[in-house]
């Protein structure tokens, strides 16, 4: 028992995970000609769900109207292809190193209500800035460096910039 | 010659397998590093845990020269691959708000789908948000739009903006990477441990 507790919080060496990555962002570029991506598999989410529940409004806005198709759903895409793979993926390594199970984690010092508001709201900010930067840590970022885009890099310096300059007001949630 | 499905060497039809198994190995590598815990993400912004660092950066120099080596060898031709458009102030702002999300919550959202893979309730939670995020910007997209479709500078590259060799680019970049996984160990000791995450 004291084992499998160790085992939980064994992680791989992260220069390992890193270049292993870096080797499938290579086999994604080569393969499909565009690298990965996280937050699009969400974005098409929201436009199904909305063209589902009002089909008029979705067809109207003018940014969810971009991605409707007459002929096919919006979930059709490589991304919620790519995303249902992720929970996969992240399903059997979880699996494997015993990580399983409901629960909120979050500090000692903080309570499970102040976890859930500060992840929701970490969640509107994320996905807000995600659309304007057109694409997340994954699709923007992480995808743009491997081809040196100048946007990629901008994001990526403006996304881990601000965290630093941020942390000090969001310390009690984590240190 | 690759890419291999745009130049019709793999058939369109395998598209959404690959994507799949793509996703598959994303996911696995995201968990084993350690990914799913939002204690663990947020430590690069306080110094106790620098794993996001040197995955992401790793990550972004294995990718980039070896791309530029499959390019140089003629297996993969660079110019067919999709480069990120550079919106200038969408990708400051953007990545500005993004940031405060990012500390706020712990999680991007590749590593909010591991989270929520193995049972998490506030990477659920988090998700949502992203999703409530979207809905925001598509009603508000007449407010966003001179931001998300303005200063717009092509799909350019670095080598390009800073008028140097791609080469000399990752070299310097690579130096830069090094230097900064040392230093971060040295920041890491001098921390105070946090535990259990």
């Amino acid at each position: 028992m004291e084992q499998e507790k160790q085992k939980r919080n064994i992680y791989w060496n992260p220069y390992f995970g890193g270049f292993l990555l870096g080797i499938l962002i290579i086999f994604t570029f080569y393969i499909t000609g565009r690298g990965l991506g996280a937050s699009g598999a969400m974005k098409s989410s929201v436009v199904a769900i909305t063209d589902f529940v009002t089909h008029d409004h979705a067809e109207s806005n003018a940014y969810y109207s971009k991605f409707i198709e007459e002929d096919q759903s919006p979930m059709n895409s490589w991304l919620v292809m790519e995303a249902l793979g992720v929970l996969l993926g992240a399903f059997i390594s979880g699996g494997l190193a015993g990580r399983i199970g409901w629960r909120v984690q979050h500090s000692p010092k903080i309570t499970s209500k102040r976890r859930l508001i500060f992840a929701l709201l970490g969640g509107v900010l994320f996905g807000l800035g995600a659309q304007i930067a057109r694409g997340c840590t994954s699709g923007a970022a992480l995808s743009g460096l491997a081809v040196l885009s100048t946007g990629g890099f901008i994001t990526m310096i403006a996304i881990f910039g601000t965290g630093f300059l941020a942390a000090y007001f969001f310390r009690k949630n984590w240190i | 010659m690759g890419p291999l499905i745009p130049n019709g060497v793999i058939p369109f039809e395998w598209n959404n397998i690959i994507a799949i198994i793509i996703g598959i190995a994303f996911g696995f590598i995201l968990e084993s590093s350690g990914f799913s815990s939002s204690r663990k993400l947020a430590g690069v912004f306080y110094g106790y845990d620098f794993a996001v660092l040197k995955v992401f950066f790793t990550a972004a120099l294995v990718s980039s020269i070896g791309l530029l080596y499959m390019d140089y060898l003629g297996y993969v031709d660079m110019s067919f691959l999709y480069v990120h458009p550079t919106y200038l102030w969408g990708a400051i702002i953007g990545g500005v708000i993004m940031g405060v999300g990012f500390v706020a919550a712990g999680f991007c959202p590749g590593t909010s789908l591991c989270a929520v893979a193995i049972g998490k309730i506030d990477a659920i939670v988090y998700v949502i948000g992203i999703m409530v995020g979207i809905v925001i910007f598509a009603e508000l997209y007449e407010v966003f739009q001179p931001i998300y479709d303005g200063y717009f500078k092509g799909y350019i590259t670095l080598d390009e903006t800073f008028n140097i060799s791609p080469y000399l680019f990752i070299f310097l970049f690579t130096i830069i990477a090094l230097v900064t996984f040392f230093i971060s160990d040295i920041i890491r000791k001098k921390r105070k441990k946090v535990h259990h995450y």
